[in-house]
């Protein structure tokens, strides 16, 4: 994507994330998705009069965790406020948020993808608030219908700085936040479920000048590619607008995936006012340096660390090794082929690399599936690489036996078995089976001694034709040379 | 038999002197006779509270009895019941069964007591004489003319009238007090904190305290007891042992210091008033306390610090009622924005809607410096004030109201009003505990009542103090005669 080369775009994003708690963060109800509507809640989180709120530490963990997992400043003491408005899927008339002092401040991200040169964007805050419910317009007549059960499940919202600058930076951004939160399991990171949500902030302004240009803030972004598709065009409508002398109005804009245009909501002017003022249901939040170790000792090792451990030790390619580190089930799958090679007594963390980026990865993308779901389990995977390594079947052939597997499911032996796969290593097949292609093809054989020494790799296709494949390709080649300088 | 304290009438029930049943149905008759005039019940069950009583019997007779079980007793209805319409007296709530028991509720159910019902008050416990209640205003016991004080007047009427042996009562600004004062009874605010707010229906959240309303101090220790405990479900709830209150009344106050502070002696307070507060103080004198002058310079922004955090609070507290979800809904909305506009405009009193008025004022995006914080700041000075004090005094003697109880309509001023909790205010802002006593009679024949104030979580010298002077004065057994 590009814009008018004279402009730059100003992007900052907030992430909602859903924290993957057992029980709501004010009282105990499940936080399960899809249960029927209204089946989880409780006087708490539904407003009834007399309700108070309980803070839950899971949520006060995971956000704890997440800020150290960014190297942010966790606050020792934090805040919780009443932001006030009306809206019928908010029964209390108020949301619990952080405001003045959030849990967690200064963090930062460190992105690169394979278009976006490494960069390090700021994250201006971490805040826990909660989840207001669910308007339902679609088959009600003459009504809208409420679902609370969402109401009071636990977010992190997550603010950076307006520090990306192509669309691009804005989907690595996102992409790598999702990992991280993934990994330290805190989210699901699902955004069609909504469990990761984004709001986007974008101006433009002239490259060079320091001021920056007014501002909109962009919903609705429920996909990663969504999200780079509307700051695009919201760019693309800023810059039309300067160049024809207009000005910014700053607005809240939705964008509407199947038009792909984004549209005013609502402006400056009918803001809300949100009335901030510190919630009194709720003491200060005060952390203590003992929960904060607690938190820090859970930490996992992060997509980074990982990333640079993977290329020493695995000497593997730094795109690979960021390919392998995108979540911590697929870098767990890697390394567990790796390791079942060596337990298989053989060594080549790079073909298994290989397989995973290349082949597996391809196919499961395919299915739409994620690696949890993949049909050839780590250990399949790594008997069948040890079956290349020890010559039993070929690169080709395992390409086969890969399909075969990710098809059924079942262990590689069986497959080479059952289909009979097995390399011919025996130097006597092979060489009668040379001997009978040189046989046939003797104009070809007095060519190839005339000094037309391209024709080796006729013979190689056409002893492996005879074979099924099943030769080895080593052993052929160095018998055929044999037989042809012979 | 209504008139009993409840020492007198637990010692009775213990010995079977009396049954709970009889002790329930002398409080009923008393109800049938005078709520129509007093109104100091919103709600009365008499057949729950009967079966009620009989089970206590049971329990007293099968040797289980704990102080309360069978004891009859009044919410103010501003506490959820689960088997009672919880009002808050208020045209919003005016149906609304509960789903759940206040904690107090519950504590008092488990203990045996007895509820008759729910006693009325000021609008969602907003005002001083319980005039702003949906249901009409509760008459006081001793001059039906005037307010029973508020906002838990219904409570202080219905002991008053001799129609419950006691109440409970919140107190947000005085709410306990000052009705205590005005109609002769000892009502205790306990430190913030000490007792749940949960099942209470919130007012203003950081003020909000539940208490006991009682003939005397000992009464007063007596339902306290039952009344105080730390509750996981209360963020705000303090953790902290909770003593037999009655094992404090030791009678003893030598060498006890009483802080005496100007500030609360000023223009305003009427003479009567003054003048039985002083023979107060002399009294403590005589009993071996020691009197030390005290100055609570800030105690003049009470007022102001308190009407803009509790309209604050109360704004947010009261967005719930809008029509969609339960309570008051409008007649056939137009749409979303018709339904919370007129939903709120019908079901909330001219008091509720002003407060609100002002609390989105005051919270509202260019002003919230200039009021709200500054008046937290206030707040956080006059709680420091009182830190100081109690250095060197232990507890603090004040009037609780500055006048007697007055007639309905004559403060039909709201910042008139707003002046009858001059006294008890600070108290709620500082989080202290604080208790009112009965101490005498104007020339109409009408109750003062004097403060005492103390250090957070002493509600034990508040009450040994309390008892002490009731030992040796007879102004709290003094009763109305109804007829």
């Amino acid at each position: 994507m590009s814009i008018d080369p004279a402009y730059e775009m100003v992007i900052g994003l907030e992430v909602h994330a859903q924290m993957l708690t057992q029980s709501k963060i004010f009282c105990g109800c499940s936080t399960a998705f899809g249960a029927p509507a209204n089946t989880q809640i409780c006087p708490v989180c539904s407003g009834f009069p007399g309700v108070l709120p309980v803070l839950n530490k899971e949520a006060v963990n995971m956000a704890i965790k997440t800020g150290l997992a960014i190297e942010g400043e966790v606050r020792m003491q934090s805040e919780f406020s009443r932001k006030n408005y009306f809206y019928p899927d908010l029964p209390s008339g108020y949301q619990i948020t952080q405001f003045e002092l959030p849990i967690v401040e200064h963090g930062k991200v460190l992105i690169e993808d394979k278009d976006v040169p490494a960069k390090v964007v700021g994250i201006t805050r971490i805040h826990m608030e909660v989840d207001a419910g669910k308007s339902i317009h679609e088959g009600v007549v003459g009504g809208t219908w409420v679902d609370l059960n969402r109401t009071g499940v636990p977010l992190m919202e997550i603010v950076s700085e307006p520090d990306m600058s192509t669309p691009e930076e804005a989907g690595a951004y996102l992409k790598k936040l999702r990992s991280i939160v993934r990994y330290l399991e805190v989210c699901d990171g699902n955004m069609e479920q909504g469990s990761f949500r984004c709001d986007a902030n974008v101006s433009v302004r002239k490259k060079g000048d320091p001021k920056l240009g007014t501002r909109c803030e962009l919903k609705n972004l429920n996909s990663i590619r969504n999200v780079m598709r509307a700051i695009e065009l919201e760019a693309e409508r800023h810059i039309d607008i300067l160049e024809e002398g207009g000005s910014i109005v700053q607005e809240t804009r939705l964008y509407d995936a199947n038009l792909n245009e984004t549209r005013s909501m609502r402006s400056k002017e009918d803001a809300h006012d949100y009335r901030y003022f510190p919630e009194p249901d709720l003491p200060l939040l005060v952390l203590s340096e003992q929960q904060i170790a607690t938190v820090k000792a859970t930490l996992p090792e992060l997509p980074d660390a990982k990333r640079e451990r993977f290329e020493t030790a695995y000497g593997l390619s730094h795109y690979d090794a960021s390919v392998l580190t995108t979540s911590r089930a697929l870098s767990r799958y890697y390394e567990t082929v790796v390791e079942q090679v060596k337990a298989g007594g053989q060594n080549d963390p790079k073909i298994c690399a290989n397989w995973v980026t290349v082949e597996l990865l391809a196919l499961l993308n395919k299915e739409n599936k994620e690696i949890e779901q993949s049909p050839v389990s780590a250990t399949n995977l790594a008997k069948m690489v040890v079956r290349i390594l020890d010559n039993t079947i070929s690169g080709k052939i395992a390409k086969e036996v890969f399909a075969s597997m990710f098809e059924s499911g079942s262990d590689p032996d069986t497959i080479i078995e059952e289909k009979g796969l097995k390399q011919i290593t025996d130097s006597g097949a092979i060489e009668a089976a040379i001997d009978k292609v040189l046989a046939l093809n003797s104009t070809q054989v007095e060519q190839y001694r005339g000094g037309q020494e391209k024709l080796f790799g006729f013979f190689i296709g056409q002893v492996m034709k005879a074979t099924q494949g099943k030769a080895n390709p080593a052993e052929l080649n160095k018998l055929l040379k044999q037989k042809l300088g012979g | 038999m209504n008139e009993l304290t409840l020492r007198e009438a637990a010692d009775k029930l213990a010995t079977k002197e009396i049954s709970s049943v009889e002790l329930t149905q002398a409080c009923l008759d008393q109800i049938a006779k005078h709520n129509p005039t007093i109104n100091a019940f919103v709600t009365v069950d008499a057949e729950k509270a009967l079966a009620a009583a009989q089970a206590a019997d049971a329990r007293i007779a099968a040797g289980n009895g704990a102080p309360l079980t069978g004891i009859p007793i009044a919410h103010k209805d501003i506490f959820n019941t689960t088997d009672m319409r919880t009002t808050c007296s208020s045209r919003m709530l005016e149906n609304f069964i509960p789903p759940f028991d206040a904690t107090i509720t519950t504590h008092l159910r488990q203990a045996g007591a007895v509820i008759l019902g729910k006693t009325n008050l000021d609008e969602f416990a907003m005002g001083s004489s319980t005039e702003t209640s949906y249901f009409g205003a509760s008459r006081n016991p001793w001059d039906t003319q005037r307010t029973p004080g508020g906002s838990s007047g219904g409570s202080s009427a219905a002991i008053a009238a001799n129609m419950a042996i006691c109440a409970t009562g919140t107190d947000t600004g005085g709410s306990i007090r000052q009705p205590a004062s005005l109609t002769n009874l000892t009502g205790l605010k306990p430190t913030y904190g000490r007792c749940s707010r949960y099942g209470i229906i919130a007012f203003a959240s950081s003020l909000d305290q539940a208490g006991p309303m009682t003939r005397t101090a000992e009464d007063a220790a007596m339902l306290l007891n039952v009344m105080v405990s730390y509750d996981p479900k209360d963020s705000t709830s303090i953790q902290s042992p909770a003593p037999d209150f009655t094992q404090a009344l030791t009678g003893d106050v030598k060498g006890l210091k009483i802080g005496i502070a100007a500030e609360y002696f000023g223009d305003g307070l009427n003479d009567e008033v003054r003048a039985a507060i002083e023979t107060a103080q002399q009294q403590y004198q005589a009993m071996g306390a020691e009197l030390v002058p005290i100055s609570l310079p800030n105690s003049g922004y009470a007022i102001p610090t308190y009407y803009i955090i509790s309209p604050a609070e109360c704004s947010s507290n009261l967005a719930r009622y809008d029509g969609v979800k339960f309570g008051y809904r409008c007649e056939e909305p137009k749409d979303i924005r018709d339904l919370y506009f007129r939903s709120r405009s019908e079901g909330f009193g001219d008091e509720v809607k002003r407060r609100i008025m002002l609390g989105t004022y005051v919270l509202s995006s260019g002003y919230y410096d200039a009021y709200y914080r500054k008046a937290q700041q206030a707040r956080r000075l006059i709680a420091d004030e009182f830190k100081a004090a109690f250095e060197k005094v232990d507890l603090i003697l004040t009037p609780t109201s500055p006048t007697t109880a007055f007639k309905f309509g004559e403060k039909d001023d709201p910042v008139q009003m707003y002046l009858s909790d001059i006294y008890t205010i600070n108290v709620n802002l500082a989080g202290l505990p604080g208790i009112s006593v009965p101490c005498g009679f104007d020339s109409k024949g009408l109750p003062i009542g004097m403060q005492l104030i103390g250090r957070p979580l002493d509600e034990e010298t508040l009450l040994r103090s309390a008892d002490a002077y009731q030992r040796q004065t007879d102004w709290h057994k003094r009763r109305v005669h109804l007829g």
